[in-house]
């Protein structure tokens, strides 16, 4: 611990001793997380019999218990957190013997995701990137609701249609489908990224098919109707209704965790037909021997990825992974990477700070795409 | 070389095209304005906005439109340029392999403190060769030029020729030319292809961004922080050179990390005696009589790794 770790816990138990204003002066001065170097101090100051943190980083205890200051209701936990890291937590406060999960009150950034939403505290040297903001001066492209039919289904599913600012029927476009589309639209700031980036040049004027299954741990889970859906039904409707380029070089699938099985499943089932993957945090979970123990919902994906280890073939052109080190899927995802390269394909690999969240997934959203997709930005000046 | 000239940043945000074209053409000089917006490529017609903000009347010359149109009619054409394009791609790809290899250790070795008695004719070796580099490609380019028009003769085909008789009509009977800005390689080499500041003559331009980029000396393409490879700014090849001693750098602000002195040295010393001009929103600079004459504001990099306004 250095000194300055040291201080701050001091200065709050000086303050603590001193009274109740002095600690109120103290913690409306601090910013609480405190991040200083690789420590962060949280506080949580209410009734309580026990406090805990709460997280997903995996190699750590799920729960860390905070530390009373003398008789006091003010809890401090230390913990050492790397630099440019991101943790998703919620605070465990214990009352008659109750447990409630709830966002550190003196924290105002929180995560969203499907559930809810997390406190969330940034290590020293982390910030959003300013690409995943709105900027004022990029032109905004267009989301519009659509439906389509899917024989293979047997039913129709919804789906949005992203087109870039300044769409014109008369050129073509590179075509990005995104499994949980709506969930990247709705927490991983999607169209903010996709219209940031082509103002930038980072990336060429493209559609996103945004598609969202209504079982995602089935149809996701590789299931090969989902990967006929995509290459039978989908595109071929898209490529009908849309000016997109109809070659696989220009076709991407973009798919997290489950979705990013989807992605790799479809793939492996269609060889050939997307030239670009962009996997994040793939459940890419095998068993060299014996059985996995990740409930029965992953018993399809581990026979597929099992499968695939077996006989890879050449999926696609060119695939970007990404992955956090505080999943537990990391080391599925670092096992995946030189199986893909001896496939011939284009391999490129980055490990985030970070774990299994959207935010993650949006930050790794420049790299993976621009790499993808190169933009004209070396050659227009506008 | 032209007489008179006018190169601005980006106006898309703040326009000022129609306080240069003030500067140039008398306010009862009822001809039209030529512009070429080919940069823009597929919407080169899309210009409404600019006509707008000019208030005058204005003949899109369609540079982008007629090529397209030729390629209709001239296959060969075509595949030859596409060649071109292929073996332009291929040298920028060998030169950046060899840039990298020099900036490299210049950048280590102007971060390197000690004994500048040893340090000083270090660096200024390593500034030649890149330099020297910078000419070897510029010559190469130029050569795989040279031999295009040699082999292809794309001045004579009868495409080209039609299309140039029409635009010689237009620009003569225009008052001033206006070059936008756009993908600076389709603008290069579409204007190239009909000789159009050659039909045009010693008269004004007005020219932004790319636009401004294609009338210097050397066109350089730049960015500080791209998403992917290498982040040394790279010559493209020769412009028009109808103004000298300028690089045009559009877009600074977004592109270049002002604040890093290391590589604003670098590249303010690199490409010395040319002046590295800043043409962001609002910047402009007159071209008058073979001198530079700056708008308030307009800054370029200096060689001690900062900015100045241009000329101080």
């Amino acid at each position: 611990m250095t000194e300055t770790e040291v201080d701050v816990v001091q200065q709050l138990e000086a303050a603590v001793a001193e009274g109740p204003a002095a600690l109120q002066r103290f913690v409306a001065a601090t910013e609480f997380p405190h991040v200083r170097g690789r420590s962060v101090t949280f506080l949580f100051c209410g009734e309580a019999q026990e406090v805990t943190l709460h997280h997903w980083i995996h190699g750590l205890p799920g729960s860390l218990p905070f530390r009373r200051i003398h008789h006091t209701d003010c809890w401090v936990l230390q913990i050492d957190l790397p630099p440019k890291s991101r943790m998703e937590y919620k605070l465990g406060v214990a009352m008659f013997g109750r447990g409630t999960l709830i966002r550190d009150p003196l924290n105002r950034h929180t995560a969203r995701d499907p559930f809810g939403a997390n406190s969330v505290v940034y290590g020293e040297g982390y910030a959003p990137p300013d690409w995943t903001v709105e900027d004022p001066e990029a032109r905004k492209g267009t989301i519009e609701d659509r439906h389509v039919d899917s024989p293979v289904f047997g039913d129709w599913r919804p789906i949005r249609v992203y087109r870039p600012a300044r769409f014109r029927e008369s050129r073509r476009y590179p075509l990005l489908v995104v499994h949980d589309g709506f969930d990247y639209l709705s927490f991983a700031n999607l169209q903010t990224v996709l219209d940031n980036l082509i103002h930038r040049l980072e990336l060429p004027p493209l559609v996103a098919i945004l598609t969202q299954s209504p079982d995602r741990m089935h149809e996701y889970a590789a299931d090969p109707r989902h990967a006929d859906f995509l290459v039978k039904d989908l595109v071929p409707q898209m490529e009908r209704l849309l000016p997109l380029v109809p070659q696989p070089s220009a076709r991407a699938l973009l798919g997290a965790s489950f979705g990013a099985v989807a992605s790799l499943s479809t793939a492996w089932r269609h060889p050939g037909y997307f030239g670009k993957l962009l996997l994040q945090s793939g459940s890419f979970v095998f068993t060299e021997i014996g059985d996995h123990d990740r409930g029965p919902v992953f018993d399809p994906v581990v026979k597929f990825v099992n499968e695939f280890r077996r006989a890879p073939g050449r999926p696609s052109e060119s695939v970007f992974v990404s992955c956090g080190v505080y999943e537990s899927l990391i080391y599925y995802n670092r096992s995946l990477v030189p199986l893909l390269q001896e496939t011939g394909m284009q391999v490129r690999f980055r490990e985030a700070n970070d774990g299994h969240n959207w935010e993650n997934w949006r930050d790794r959203l420049r790299e993976g795409l621009s790499w993808l997709f190169p933009g004209p930005l070396w050659l227009v000046y506008e | 070389m032209l007489s008179s000239a006018i190169l601005l940043g980006p106006q898309r945000h703040v326009p000022i095209v129609r306080e240069a074209v003030a500067a140039l053409v008398a306010r009862d000089d009822r001809r039209p304005l030529a512009a070429v917006t080919a940069g823009w490529e597929e919407r080169e017609s899309e210009d409404q906005e600019l006509r707008e903000h000019v208030q005058r009347p204005v003949v899109n010359l369609e540079v982008w439109g007629r090529v397209e149109r030729i390629f209709e009619r001239d296959r060969d054409l075509l595949l030859a340029m596409r060649e071109r394009h292929d073996r332009l791609r291929a040298v920028q790809e060998l030169y950046r392999l060899r840039l990298g290899g020099l900036i490299e250790p210049m950048r280590e070795l102007m971060r390197r403190a000690g004994d500048e008695a040893l340090l000083a004719p270090e660096r200024e070796d390593a500034m030649a060769m890149v330099k020297v580099l910078d000419e070897q490609h510029q010559r190469r380019v130029a050569a795989i030029h040279a031999e295009f028009e040699d082999r292809h003769r794309p001045g004579e085909r009868a495409a080209v020729q039609r299309e140039r008789r029409d635009l010689q009509r237009w620009l003569a009977s225009s008052s001033c030319l206006l070059v936008a800005g756009g993908h600076v390689s389709v603008l290069l080499h579409r204007l190239r292809l009909f000789d159009l500041f050659g039909l045009y003559g010693d008269r004004p331009v007005i020219a932004w961004s790319a636009g401004a980029m294609v009338l210097t000396e050397r066109i350089v393409l730049f960015h500080d922080d791209p998403p992917q490879g290498s982040a040394h700014a790279e010559v493209m090849e020769a412009g028009f050179g109808l103004v000298r001693g300028l690089v045009a750098l559009p877009h600074a602000r977004h592109r270049l990390q002002t604040g890093d002195a290391e590589r604003v040295q670098l590249m303010a010393q690199r490409f010395a005696p040319a002046v590295c001009a800043l043409l962001d929103k609002g910047a402009r600079l007159d071209w008058r009589a073979g001198r530079w004459q700056p708008a308030p504001g307009t800054r370029q990099l200096t060689t001690a790794g900062g900015t100045a306004e241009v000329g101080t």
